[in-house]
């Protein structure tokens, strides 16, 4: 059975959720094999991670340059892995990271680069790529007619499925960079996550809009988004009023999240808004405008002040968890 | 005084219905309106904040059909010095690679590049590669996702912003830099600007003109293929109530009913 290669997104040795969704989809493609490109010392924080979610390799490539170059380092390693085990297909991650890497490894390696999957499919020798286009309005099969299928993969898009994995370590090099085309980074800022999932890993995600108001209001938001043990989102017009930062803008131009329940509160549910979470399996809207476009992919609205609705449904929520 | 080249595309209007035309699953342009992008107004904000700092030229690059014409005019309407405008029937169909290649040998066209600043993802296929992949082509470092450039010399500094955080990067030009959505807001056409953008200088080429057979372009050499394209069914409206005191409380039922609490 052909390998199939999975770039481990981790961060600090924490694994991330999208990594074992990877693996749950590689395992249907042939043999799955994490590679692991990170800080000396990465791979044996995440071996029993990966092993749990069926890894029967882990290729193992470390080195002080991934932290200090831009994307580079991860597209050299993986190059070189594609070139020496002729993968069946290389997985990565839908993140913005993962994009360009993904985008670089096609052209270095000259292969079909598919995008934003969100399930990955065996048909005979082909590697097919399931996308959803257009905030989901199509559904679009696609291969690669050359070299070997790179596929990023959407965060949320398959379902992780624990299973035993042998992870058998492989030592790779990580090549040194080319310091006249290489990007070096010289500081970070993580975001502070806090205790609430991360949205796009989320399968909760409770989001307000331009109808909360303020920025102080939102934690009529935040408080329902803990009762239910959520992700917060915000809509655009909420972030450009600045009632919350940018980095939770779920929509076209924001983050695209799929969860088992998306909760608007005060949002008119504007096309582009909708592009970023209409794949969610269960939609609650609450606006007080009964012709809000919302409520045409609501499985459940209510019309009335989200001030009112919200507070309720948290005590609610609250008192059933007892 | 940076030598500027950026990048934009025409996509369809996100308030317009988009689709795949049914013959080839490619994107049935017709169907939509189409627009400048709006992270490309962006880009061709930052690359006229560094001209008027520093000096240098501003050079529009399009590779897109002949009505891309309006996204370009509308970025020499902002500003912009002149625009290259790559237009081949043999380009339908394109995949990344080959769009990437494209770019590249039109990039190679412009004399003497420092810069090549392009939007961090187009709202059409989200794809979020092409900067990347250009870098790659071109042999350019990359600082992507900017939300602060900062030019110094020869030296390039850029926060980047993505999910993850913020990273400081710092690379030596030439460079490939794209712009997210943060970093600036575009300025709109004067009635002088729009004026004068009818008379800058916009070259229109094939992909023979750069030097690329056209069979080696366009959907039959593509690097990928679709193989099936359906419409999804609409989400269907679901119950909707007036809220009478107990929104709330209705609402805790229906996620009780559906086991999500
Ligand atoms: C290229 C482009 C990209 C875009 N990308 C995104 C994106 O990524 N994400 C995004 O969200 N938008 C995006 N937009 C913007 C989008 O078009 C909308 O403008 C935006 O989604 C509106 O946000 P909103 O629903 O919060 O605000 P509004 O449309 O102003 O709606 C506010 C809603 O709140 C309701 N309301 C007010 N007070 C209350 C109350 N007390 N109780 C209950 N309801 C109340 C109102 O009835 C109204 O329906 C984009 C636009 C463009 C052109
Ligand atoms: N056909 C094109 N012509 C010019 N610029 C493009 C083209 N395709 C992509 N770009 C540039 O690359 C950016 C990112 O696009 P994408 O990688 O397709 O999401 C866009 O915002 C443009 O700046």
């Amino acid at each position: 059975m052909s390998e199939v290669l999975v770039l481990v997104d981790q961060v600090d040795g924490e694994v991330k959720k999208v990594t074992f969704e990877l693996l749950t989809a590689a395992r249907g493609l042939g043999e799955p094999a994490a590679v692991v490109v990170a800080a000396p010392g990465t791979a044996g924080k995440v071996k029993d991670a990966l092993a749990g979610y069926g890894a029967a390799k882990v290729y193992v490539a470390e080195s002080a340059d991934v932290d200090t170059y831009l994307v580079t380092p991860k597209v050299d390693v993986l190059a070189a892995l594609v070139a020496a085990k002729s993968p069946a297909a290389v997985l990565i991650p839908a993140t913005a990271e993962g994009k360009e890497i993904a985008g670089r490894l096609a052209v270095r390696t000259d292969s079909g680069l598919l995008i934003e999957a969100v399930g990955v499919e065996k048909s005979g020798d082909d590697v097919v790529a399931v996308q959803g286009i257009f905030g989901g309005a199509f559904t679009v099969k696609s291969k690669s007619t050359q070299g070997t299928p790179i596929v990023t993969v959407r965060p949320g898009g398959v379902e992780a499925e624990a299973a035993d994995g042998a992870a058998a370590e492989e030592t790779v090099e990580v090549p040194a960079a080319d310091a006249a085309k290489a990007t070096r980074v010289t500081g970070t800022e993580p975001i502070i996550g806090g205790d609430r999932p991360e949205l796009t890993e989320a399968s909760v995600v409770v989001s307000g809009g331009r109808g909360v108001g303020s920025a102080e209001k939102f934690d009529v938001v935040e408080k329902l988004a803990d009762a239910l043990g959520a992700a917060v989102g915000a809509s655009r017009a909420a972030v450009d009023s600045g009632y919350y930062p940018a980095q939770f803008q779920v929509g076209q131009t924001g983050k695209t999240v799929s969860p088992q329940l998306y909760i608007a509160l005060g949002i008119s549910g504007a096309i582009q808004h909708r592009a970023g979470m209409q794949t969610s399996k269960t939609i609650v809207a609450v606006n007080k405008d009964a012709e809000a476009p919302i409520f045409e992919i609501a499985d459940f609205g209510v019309v009335g002040d989200l001030f009112a609705v919200a507070p309720q449904l948290t005590e609610e929520v609250t008192k059933r968890k007892g | 005084m940076p030598n500027i080249v950026v990048l934009v595309k025409q996509v369809p209007d996100t308030y317009s219905e988009r689709k795949l035309s049914d013959s080839d699953h490619t994107l049935d342009r017709e169907s939509a309106d189409a627009v400048l992008d709006e992270i490309n107004e962006r880009a061709v904000e930052e690359a006229l904040l560094i001209k008027e700092a520093q000096g240098g030229e501003v050079t529009v690059l399009c590779v897109g059909p002949d009505r891309a014409t309006e996204a370009i005019r509308k970025a020499l309407s902002m500003g912009a010095d002149k625009a290259i405008h790559v237009s081949d029937e043999a380009l339908h169909g394109a995949c990344l690679l080959q769009t990437t290649k494209v770019l590249a040998a039109a990039i190679g066209r412009v004399d003497g590049v420092d810069l090549v600043i392009a939007g961090n993802e187009a709202t059409d296929g989200r794809g979020g590669a092409i900067p990347a992949m250009l870098a790659e082509v071109l042999g350019f470092p990359q600082l992507t996702h900017a939300r602060k450039v900062e030019i110094d010399g020869s030296a390039i500094k850029v926060t980047r912003e993505t999910d993850a955080g913020l990273q400081h990067l710092e690379a030596s030009l030439p460079a490939v830099v794209s712009v997210g959505e943060k970093i600036n807001e575009p300025r709109y056409p004067s009635f002088k600007g729009i004026m004068a953008a009818k008379k800058k200088p916009v070259e229109t080429l094939t992909v023979a003109d750069l030097g690329i057979d056209a069979g080696s372009v366009g959907l039959a050499a593509a690097s990928t293929a679709v193989l099936e394209a359906a419409p999804k069914p609409p989400r269907a409206a679901g119950t909707r109530v007036q809220d009478e005191g107990d929104g709330g409380a209705k609402i805790a039922e229906f996620l009780v009913g559906q086991k999500l609490i």
